[in-house]
C-alpha cells in the first residue's frame, strides 16, 4: 500500500457511493440497537427492493448517531433529515415519501435546528454515525488513514510528538495528562520492545462514549495507535476492551482483520520502515482494571490489581518495557490533529483544555446521548440547550461528573465551563465524560450510596483502606438512607472520606470518596435533614430502621469516638 | 558502585545507597515505620498502607517500602495525620473478620494484634463486619483460617517467589477477596503445595498454623529469608 493506492481506494468508494441517489442510515449504535434498529435494516432492505430503489438507495447501519434516549434513529442523506423512535410502521411511509417525492413523512422528523446537534462540534465523533464501520474503504473514503500515511511518509517521529504536544492535547480518560509528553518519555526511553495500549476498559456507570467509538468508528482508533506506534517506536498494540461489550469486540476485530489485509497494520507499512501490529485484550468485567497498572498486569495474563506508581507505565509498563497508555478518545484525536495541524486543534476549547470532549449525557434530561463539545462549554449550554431541559419541565438539581471517582456539581454552579480545570474547583473532575443530570426526585444520599456500593464491590481487593474504607463508607451511607444514623456518624463518614483519598494505592480508591465529599459539601442539609429528622426531600429514602422516638434534635456529642 | 544519597527522616540526616527503599533507611538509623505487608526479602507491594509518610513538597502520601531515597528529601514518618490514619487502617482491619484475640492461638505473637497495641487502638469505632468464613484444616498438617487473614499475601509471596509453588493466591475481589490453594481446591487437593510450611512462618496472624501447634509456637527465621532469597537469585558464589 502506497498513499497513493489509499487515495485510489478512497476515491474508487467515493465514486461507487455517487452512484446511489441516497443513503438511508439506521443507527447501529447500543441504545438503537437495542430499541430494534437490526429488525429496522432489514425491513428498509426489503422496502427498498419493493420500490425498485435497490441500486439508488444505499441501506447502512452506521455507528452511534448520538441522540440515543430517542432511537432507533434513521437518516436519509438526501434531504439530510432524521426521524427518531422509528417503528417498522415507519419503515414503508419513509421509503414511499422517498421514492415519490411526496411531501415528507413528518411523523417521526427531528426538526432540521434541533439543538441537540445544533450546539455540538465533533472532531472525534466527525465520522461515526455517517459511516459503515464495517468497512474500511468507507472510513479511507472519508480521509482515513491519510494522517498515518503523511506521518509514516512524510514526517519523522519527533515532530509527529511535536505536533502532539503543541496541541495541547491531555489524556481523556479522566487524569488530563499531556498525551504528547507521555509519548516524549516513551520515545525517550531505553530502546528495545516499547508497546502502545489503548484502554477501551470504559466502566463508569453512565458511560458509553468508547463503546460508540469501538463500534461506530473502529478504524480511527487503530489509525491513532499506529501513529501513535510510530511516533515512540512501538511495533505493537493492545486494545483492552471490556469483555461485556460484545458487540464493540465483534467489530474490533472486523476491523484489524481489514487493516491488515490492506496492509495498513503489520509489517512496513506504506512501504516504509514501520512495522506495528494490534491485538485485542478483553476484560472479565473488573472495573479496576481501567487503572492503567491493573489494566497492564492483566494484559499481562496476571490478576488485574493496581501496582505502586512510580515507575510509571511511560517508564516501565507491560513486561516492564516503556509503555503508552491512551484512553480511546485520547487516540481518536491524534488524526485530526496531524491532519489538521496543532494550531487548529489549540484554537478550540480554553488554554489549559484544548479541543473538544466526548460527553456521555444521561439523566433527567429530555435529550439523552452522546455529545461532543468544545472544551469550556459551559454545564448550562449542556444541560439546557442540548440536553433540552430537565423532563417534565422540572428544576435541576445537580450534575454529576466523572462517574463513580467524579463529584455533584450543583445547580447553582450551571455556568462553570466544561473543562478540566474548572470542574476540579468546583470539586468535581471530568474524567471520562459522564455527566448525569438530575433532578428534585434523585435523592442526594441515596445518590451517594449508589456510587459507593459500587466502588465497594470494585475495589480489587488489595489495599485496606478502598477494600473495608468503602465498605464502611457504606453501610453509613446506608445507615442514614434507612434512618438508623447518628449525628456521629456523619463525622466518621468525613473522616473515612479524608483518609481514604489520601491513603488508598490507585486512583480508583483515592477518588472514590468524591461523590460522598460533594454531597456533604454542597447537600449537607439534605443529609442532616435525613440524619436528624428523618425526611428525605426526594422522597426516595424509606428510614425503614426509623424508631419513632428516635427523632430527636441534634443530640450531644458524647458518643463521637475518640478521634 | 552506588551512589550515596542523603536525605532527613523525622528532622534526623541520614544517608543511604541509591536505591535504598525510605523503609529501610529508616530502620537503618532505628526509626521504626510500622508495616504489614512488607517483609525482607519478599517483594514489596505496597498493600496495608501502614508505612506511608509525608515528604515535603509532595502532597501525596508516600508508602515507604516501595519509595526510593532521593538526595535531599525530607521525611516525616510520625506526624499526626499519619498516626491517625494507621489507626484507623488498624481499626478498618479489625472491623473486617472476625479477629478476636482471646480465642486466637496467635495471641501474644500477633503482629496485627502488637501494631494496635502500639497505635494505641483501644477500640473500634466501625460496625464489625462479621462475615460467616470458614476455616480449611484438609491438609495433613496445615490449617488456613479465613476469620483471621488480613490479605497481607506474605504466604502467596513467599510460596511463589522462595518455594515456586505458587500454590496459594487470592481469587474474589473487595471484601470477598480470600486466599485460595490452587485452583480453589481444599488444600488437601491442592497437588502443587510441597508442604514446605513457609507460608505458616510469615502469618503476621493467626491464619495459618500447624495442627497440634499454636501459631505463636512458630519458630521462624525471617531475618534468614533475605539471604536465602539474595542466594536464590543473585547466586553470589558463581562468577
Amino acid at each position: 500500500m502506497t498513499i497513493e493506492e489509499l487515495y485510489g481506494i478512497g476515491e474508487e468508494f467515493r465514486n461507487k457511493l455517487g452512484t446511489f441517489r441516497a443513503e438511508i442510515q439506521v443507527c447501529g449504535g447500543g441504545g438503537c440497537l437495542a430499541a430494534g434498529a437490526d429488525d429496522l435494516l432489514k425491513n428498509f432492505d426489503s422496502a427498498c427492493r419493493q420500490h425498485g430503489l435497490e441500486n439508488k438507495v444505499r441501506v447502512v447501519a452506521t455507528g452511534c448517531m448520538g441522540l440515543c434516549g430517542a432511537g432507533p434513529l434513521v437518516r436519509v442523506t438526501l434531504n439530510d433529515v432524521m426521524y427518531t423512535r422509528v417503528t417498522p410502521d415507519d419503515v414503508a411511509g419513509i421509503v414511499e415519501d422517498y421514492s415519490r417525492k411526496l411531501k415528507r413523512y413528518k411523523e417521526r422528523l427531528l426538526p432540521g435546528d434541533f439543538a441537540f446537534y445544533g450546539k455540538q462540534s465533533p472532531v472525534v465523533l466527525e465520522h461515526m454515525g455517517h459511516i459503515d464501520p464495517w468497512s474500511i474503504e468507507d472510513y479511507i473514503a472519508h480521509s482515513g488513514y491519510e494522517a498515518l500515511a503523511k506521518s509514516v511518509t512524510y514526517h519523522n517521529p519527533e515532530s509527529v510528538i511535536l505536533e502532539i504536544r503543541n496541541s495541547g492535547l491531555r489524556g481523556r480518560g479522566g487524569g488530563g495528562y499531556p498525551t504528547g509528553l507521555k509519548w516524549d518519555i516513551v520515545r525517550r526511553g531505553p530502546a528495545g520492545n516499547k508497546y502502545i495500549v489503548c484502554n477501551a476498559d470504559e466502566g463508569d456507570p453512565g458511560s458509553f462514549m468508547d463503546r460508540a467509538m469501538l463500534q461506530g468508528n473502529p478504524h480511527s482508533i487503530l489509525e491513532g495507535m499506529a501513529i501513535a506506534g510510530y511516533a515512540v517506536g512501538a511495533q505493537q498494540g493492545y486494545i483492552y476492551v471490556r469483555g461485556e461489550y460484545t458487540r464493540a469486540i465483534e467489530c474490533m476485530r472486523h476491523a484489524i482483520e481489514e487493516a491488515e489485509r490492506m496492509r495498513l497494520l503489520g509489517n512496513r507499512i506504506f512501504e516504509s520502515g514501520f512495522n506495528f501490529h494490534v491485538d485485542l485484550r478483553v476484560g472479565a468485567g473488573a472495573f479496576v482494571c481501567g487503572e492503567e497498572t491493573a489494566l497492564l498486569r492483566s494484559i499481562e495474563g496476571l490478576r488485574g490489581q493496581p501496582r505502586p506508581r512510580p515507575p510509571f507505565p511511560s517508564q516501565s509498563g507491560l513486561w516492564g518495557k516503556p509503555t503508552v497508555v491512551n484512553n480511546v478518545e485520547t487516540i481518536v484525536n491524534v488524526a485530526p490533529i496531524v491532519l489538521r495541524g496543532a494550531r487548529w486543534f489549540s484554537g478550540v476549547g480554553t488554554k489549559g483544555s484544548t479541543g473538544t470532549k466526548v460527553i456521555a449525557l444521561t439523566g433527567r434530561v429530555n435529550n439523552t446521548g452522546l455529545v461532543e463539545v468544545p472544551m469550556g462549554t459551559t454545564l448550562r449550554t449542556i444541560v439546557e440547550d442540548i440536553g433540552g431541559g430537565i423532563v417534565n419541565d422540572g428544576i435541576c438539581k445537580a450534575v454529576q461528573s466523572g462517574g463513580p471517582s467524579g463529584g455533584c456539581i450543583p445547580a447553582k454552579h450551571l455556568d462553570v465551563s466544561y473543562d478540566f480545570d474548572s470542574l476540579s474547583s468546583v470539586g468535581s473532575m471530568m474524567g471520562s465524560g459522564g455527566l448525569v443530570v438530575m433532578d428534585d426526585t434523585t435523592c442526594m444520599v441515596d445518590m451517594a450510596c449508589y456510587f459507593m456500593d459500587f466502588c465497594r464491590s470494585e475495589s480489587c481487593g488489595k489495599c485496606i483502606p478502598c477494600r473495608v474504607g468503602t465498605v464502611q463508607m457504606h453501610r453509613l451511607l446506608d445507615k442514614i438512607r434507612r434512618g438508623s444514623a447518628r449525628e456521629s456518624d456523619i463525622e466518621t463518614l468525613e473522616e473515612l472520606c479524608v483518609m481514604i483519598k489520601d491513603t488508598s494505592l490507585c486512583g480508583l480508591g483515592q477518588s472514590s470518596p468524591n461523590p460522598v465529599i460533594s454531597i456533604l459539601h454542597y447537600f449537607r442539609k439534605e443529609v442532616e435533614q435525613h440524619v436528624f429528622e428523618h425526611s428525605c426531600p426526594a422522597g426516595v429514602c424509606s428510614f425503614e430502621d426509623a424508631d419513632p422516638a428516635s427523632i430527636a434534635p441534634p443530640t450531644s456529642s458524647e458518643d463521637i469516638s475518640h478521634a | 558502585m552506588h551512589e550515596i544519597k542523603t536525605l532527613s527522616i523525622d528532622n534526623v540526616m541520614v544517608s543511604a545507597a541509591e536505591g535504598t527503599t525510605v523503609l529501610d533507611a529508616a530502620r537503618e538509623h532505628g526509626i521504626d515505620i510500622p508495616t504489614l505487608c512488607h517483609l525482607d526479602g519478599l517483594e514489596d507491594v505496597g498493600a496495608c498502607r501502614l508505612c506511608l509518610v509525608e515528604a515535603e513538597g509532595q502532597n501525596k502520601l508516600l508508602p515507604a517500602c516501595v519509595t526510593r531515597v532521593e538526595e535531599g528529601m525530607s521525611v516525616k514518618t510520625h506526624s499526626p495525620r499519619l498516626l491517625k490514619y494507621r489507626r484507623m487502617i488498624l481499626e478498618l482491619l479489625f472491623s473486617e473478620r472476625n479477629h478476636v484475640c482471646s480465642v486466637c492461638g496467635a495471641d501474644g505473637h500477633c503482629e496485627l494484634q502488637t501494631l494496635a497495641r502500639r497505635a494505641g487502638m483501644d477500640h473500634v469505632r466501625f460496625d464489625y463486619l462479621h462475615p460467616a468464613l470458614t476455616l480449611d484444616a484438609t491438609h495433613e498438617r496445615f490449617v488456613l483460617d479465613h476469620n483471621r487473614c488480613i490479605l497481607c499475601t506474605r504466604c502467596i509471596r513467599i510460596c511463589d517467589d522462595v518455594e515456586g509453588a505458587h500454590t496459594l493466591d487470592t481469587a474474589g475481589r473487595a471484601c470477598d477477596t480470600s486466599l485460595v490453594t490452587d485452583m480453589a481446591d481444599t488444600w488437601s487437593d491442592a497437588r502443587s503445595c510441597t508442604s514446605c510450611g513457609k507460608c505458616l512462618l510469615v502469618c503476621p496472624t493467626g491464619a495459618l498454623f500447624e495442627k497440634g501447634s499454636l501459631p505463636s509456637e512458630h519458630h521462624g527465621k525471617e531475618e534468614y529469608l533475605k539471604y536465602i532469597v539474595n542466594a536464590q537469585r543473585k547466586m553470589p558464589w558463581k562468577r
